[in-house]
């Protein structure tokens, strides 16, 4: 990958809930264009670190520094979760969190107010400059339900979309606000073999067309395996090993922590 | 039948201006899930404001009809300003709070927001002037509905089509729906959450001051306790239609206009409250997520 900088830069982090250490001393770097998996057993700590750096919990210790291409780097420790979210890192959710009661576009549009400001009186008195605004963010938010082949689905209610098109909308609503990277937690989770294969070569053209950095919490080592450059284990709270694929597979401490446990793996 | 008729329209007026102040209960209470017992003193906010603007108006002699038109935009931006500055005030630092406190303080804003009135104004009632011409083309029909009647109607319904627009049709509105279903969702697509919730006491203000212009002009006079029983009965309303259903509000407020206006011109008037909140016990009996709410399953 790019020398120089990475995009993302995460040193010492750590979070206590109370005497709970759910993270502790956690390093962590993503650099443009890549793919790194983060994985571990249940309870490691995993999503807590995605909280952190999507600033739904304020880390206790620790730097997050974002360094984006021809701008000034970013601290975003402290920083309201849309702050965070217009400095270029979305998300999606283990349990999909769609607003079931909206349509599929809509759910898309919304990700794209951050893009787009227009206050209160805009909305009221709707200049053309607003109207224009309203017709990009449409045409936006179909290109990108096209690009996920949900198009023709734009109209239904989010609740009901069949389960495995609910995790490719959640996708294209983060991809809605424009992110450089996006933190995908188990995004395979309750997916089938084929709807996995699918979800593959998904994030795959996400990273080739869109230049994105992706970070992947997920339990499916196959699909770790076959996607990620790069690998972070952790245990406890704390990293217990990083490196290529083939090297953490033969990471004794990983095989004990985590892949020992099941031999499916 | 004309009797009949002119209940139905009395009715039907009232509902209306109820249905007005319910709106602004059930979006807020849509919002961050609170009944905003300050609302009803908005109400009162804005007969207030478009009294004073129409006194200061009338006084350089300009036309009636425009001199309501200026009040009630006068009457809808001051409640607004209110409302927005009551909710920072009262409710936002007490966001992450159990329930019951911000509850407390929406009342405790309300007594603020009612002495401050009697104590600027007046404990009397004071007339409010008649500024909506009488139409030549109801004459026939004066039994029944009167121009002012005709007016509140007419606006009511504007107001509502308006609302229905903006929260269907608008990128405010469909934010204002996404921070209703998931507010932690919807900061983390990068909604300002808390600008959304003003816009939201904004708006439900606005509607409240203009029911308070509307109401004042029919009715003729008004004084500093008037919000505390139209915020009861609007709230009665809310709960009617199901409290953060915006269909549902409407549909309470013109429910409750009747049975009042029928209960009135069949039974007694003394009874008119009676029924209002006979009403609501039953209702809070039999279906107490309300007429059009759903019932709540929601996931801890």
């Amino acid at each position: 990958m790019s020398s120089g900088e990475p995009l993302l830069k995460v040193q010492d982090l750590g979070m206590d809930f109370g005497g709970l250490k759910a993270v502790r001393g956690l390093d962590l770097e993503v650099r443009a264009g890549e793919i790194v998996a983060l994985i571990g057993p249940n309870g490691a700590g995993k999503t807590t670190f995605f909280n952190c750096l999507t600033g739904i919990y304020p880390p206790s210790a620790g730097e997050i520094v974002l360094n984006r291409p021809g701008q000034p780097p970013r601290r975003l420790n402290g920083l309201k979760p849309n702050r965070i979210t217009e400095c270029g890192l979305a998300r999606t959710f283990q349990n999909i969190r769609l607003f079931p009661e909206m349509t599929v576009i809509e759910n898309v549009m919304i990700g794209c107010h951050c893009r787009h400001r227009a206050g209160i009186l805009g909305a009221i008195l709707r200049p053309s400059a607003v109207r224009r605004e309203e017709r990009i963010i449409v045409e936006g938010s179909y290109r990108i339900l096209a690009e996920l082949g949900l198009a023709e689905l734009a109209d239904l209610a989010a609740k009901n979309l069949p389960y495995g098109l609910q995790r490719y909308l959640e996708i294209g609503r983060a991809l809605a606000t424009e992110p450089v990277i996006l933190l995908l937690d188990e995004p395979a989770a309750g997916l089938n073999i084929t709807e996995t294969a699918a979800l593959d070569a998904c994030i795959l053209r996400l990273r080739e067309q869109r230049g994105l950095a992706i970070v992947l919490i997920e339990h499916d080592m196959r699909l770790v395996m076959r996607l990620s450059d790069r690998i972070y284990v952790m245990d406890h709270g704390e990293l217990i090993a990083s490196g290529a694929p083939a090297e953490i597979r033969a990471n004794p401490a990983v095989i004990a922590a985590y892949l020992g446990e099941d031999d499916a793996a | 039948m004309t009797y009949f008729l002119e209940l139905f329209f009395s009715g039907l007026t009232r509902g209306s201006i109820y249905a007005l102040i319910a709106l602004g209960y059930t979006m807020v209470y849509g919002s961050i899930g609170l009944i905003n017992f300050a609302h009803g003193e908005i109400y009162m906010i804005g007969a207030f404001t478009a009294l004073i603007a129409a006194s200061v108006l009338s006084g350089w002699g300009l036309n009636p009809v425009l001199v309501l038109v200026l009040s009630a935009l006068a009457a809808m931006i001051w409640a607004a300003a209110y409302g927005v500055t009551v909710e920072r005030i009262a409710y936002r630092p007490l966001r992450q709070a159990p329930r019951l406190s911000p509850l407390i303080s929406a009342i405790g804003m309300s007594m603020v927001l009612q002495n401050f009135v009697l104590l600027a104004q007046t404990p009397d009632f004071v007339p409010f002037p008649s500024l909506i011409p009488k139409f030549a083309f109801l004459a026939p029909y004066r039994d029944i509905l009167g121009s002012s009647g005709l007016v509140i109607l007419v606006t009511t319904a504007v107001a509502m089509l308006l609302l229905i627009f903006l929260i269907k049709g608008t990128k405010l509105g469909c934010a204002m729906r996404a921070v209703a279903q998931d507010k932690e969702m919807a900061l983390l697509l990068g909604i300002d959450v808390d600008r959304v919730i003003s816009a939201t006491f904004a708006i439900g203000s606005v509607l409240a001051g203009l029911g308070g212009v509307l109401i004042a002009s029919h009715i003729g006079q008004i004084n500093f306790a008037i919000g505390f029983l139209a915020g009861i009965k609007a709230f009665t309303a809310a709960v009617l239609g199901g409290v953060g259903s915006v269909p549902g509000a409407v549909l309470g407020g013109l429910i409750l206009g009747w049975t009042e206006s029928f209960a009135t011109g069949y039974v007694s008037s003394d009874y008119e409250d009676v029924f209002a909140f006979v009403l609501l016990v039953l209702i809070l009996i039999f279906r107490p997520s309300g007429l059009l709410g759903r019932r709540v399953n929601r996931k801890v």
